[in-house]
């Protein structure tokens, strides 16, 4: 969707602060915010496609307004609201008012096997790749306000395949609860002209990983 | 969090000090407390586990592993090899598994050329290689300008690099995640992995910025 999480090419926000590497949190709540976030998660009611799509559905105002964590925790309440795990009573309560569905939470013997597992999201190739390493491709150009991986600025523009990655879950339809319907996964270069036109760097190129529904020869 | 609130959190390093300001930042502090409470009220958080969650990213899962992998690719020939073949094999190989680090893709800086990466989308990051995103990763300024005007965004982390170095971006769109090898510096011949990877810092490993030249100042305190 076109939302305010698509900030590739946008202006305006000033100049990056850089922070020293050890500064990990810059408040105990956010700490709290992150473990929520991975321990609701790990319930396993949505995926992650569909916790970006709740972040990105965020009002633009909001959205660029709020820190990361708090994207993250309002991005959490909606999907707790949705699959009728809370309520907005609850919520704004901080109690409950009736129990949930039974789900067995992660468990803290549980949490290093898990984050030292990851979830690989590569599956079986079940066709070949349609297009090969130094094939020039573009990018289709679609507005959708569903979950898509495609940003607006790499949208009708045309690149070259430089890696072929693999079979790997299709966001756009995972995000939706369609399925996984996996697809080939490549890497596709762009010189900054076609990006960005006049006055582009000349010693630029941008690639971004693009799925195979994505391309046009 | 408003433009103000996230300036002033960088000046103080100390957390607490925020949870008495009475602005924004302590309305998250109580709406993330109730949240906690819920969830652990109604059986879906194991107040352990979220501990156990914040003791392996605040103690165990950081840059400094990025490092150690970075320091072997330039010690060791048939490391750098594995790297460019399968760098998944590689990395997951020096026990750097799991969660954002599922599929690795390492980019090898040159004279010619100068790789750095980001994710406009949303917050993509190798974190068994560099621990949590710094917070500048996230926000908008980096993501809105890392791939129109990457050379304005490093001479903000105060790198220039010389006239015809081509810069490329990779914008992480799908679960790839992305590992820069910065150049190793001249004058480091023989030294050991463990005095390579105090050269590397984890703006090194994103692009922003280069290894540390030997003699430089060390960086500051950094845990994992």
């Amino acid at each position: 969707m076109n939302g305010a999480q698509d900030l590739g090419g946008m202006m305006g926000f000033g100049p990056v602060r850089p922070e020293p590497e050890h500064l990990r949190f810059h408040a105990a709540w956010e700490k709290r915010a992150l473990a929520v976030t991975l321990a609701a998660g790990a319930l396993g009611q949505w995926n992650i496609d569909a916790s970006r799509h709740a972040r990105e559905t965020l009002p633009p105002g909001e959205y660029l307004t709020s820190g990361y964590y708090e994207i993250w925790i309002k991005g959490l309440e909606k999907l707790l609201l949705a699959r009728g795990l809370v309520t907005a009573e609850e919520l704004r309560e901080g109690r409950m008012r009736a129990p949930g569905p039974a789900l067995p939470p992660l468990r803290a013997e549980a949490v290093e096997p898990a984050l030292m597992r990851g979830s690989p999201y590569d599956r079986p190739a079940t066709a070949p790749a349609r297009f090969a390493v130094g094939a020039a491709v573009r990018t289709r150009h679609f507005h959708t306000p569903e979950h898509t991986r495609l940003p607006r600025y790499a949208r009708g523009r045309r690149g070259v395949v430089d890696r072929v990655q693999g079979v790997f879950v299709f966001p756009d339809s995972n995000a939706h609860g369609r399925g996984e319907a996996p697809q080939w996964l490549y890497t596709v270069r762009f010189a900054a002209a076609e990006l960005w036109g006049e006055g582009a760097d000349p010693d630029l190129t941008v690639s971004i990983d693009a799925w195979e529904s994505y391309l046009e020869a | 969090m408003t433009g103000h609130h996230h300036g002033h959190a960088h000046e103080h390093e100390h957390e607490h000090e925020h949870e008495h300001e009475g602005s924004e930042l302590s309305g998250m502090a109580l709406r993330v407390r109730a949240l906690e409470s819920l969830l652990v009220e109604k059986g879906y958080a194991d107040p352990a586990a979220l501990d156990a969650l914040i003791e392996i990213y605040e103690t165990r899962i950081g840059p400094r592993n990025g490092a150690r992998v970075v320091a072997r690719a330039w010690a060791d020939p048939a490391f750098r090899d594995h790297l460019r073949r399968d760098a998944t094999a590689a990395i997951h190989g020096m026990g750097f598994t799991g969660r954002q680090g599922e599929h690795m893709v390492a980019v090898e800086n040159t004279p010619e050329e100068h790789n750095l990466v980001v994710c406009t989308l949303c917050s993509c990051y190798p974190w068994p290689v560099l621990g949590l995103p710094p917070a500048w990763y996230k926000a908008p300024a980096y993501r809105s300008r890392a791939v129109m005007d990457p050379r304005g965004v490093l001479a903000e982390f105060g790198v220039a690099l010389p006239e015809g170095t081509r810069i490329r971006v990779w914008d992480s769109t799908a679960e790839t995640r992305y590992l820069v090898i910065p150049m190793r510096p001249a004058g480091t011949e023989g030294w050991s992995e463990e005095r390579l990877a105090a050269l590397v810092s984890r703006d090194s490993m994103i692009g922003t910025a280069l290894a540390r030249q030997p003699g430089a100042a060390p960086m500051a305190e950094a845990p994992a």
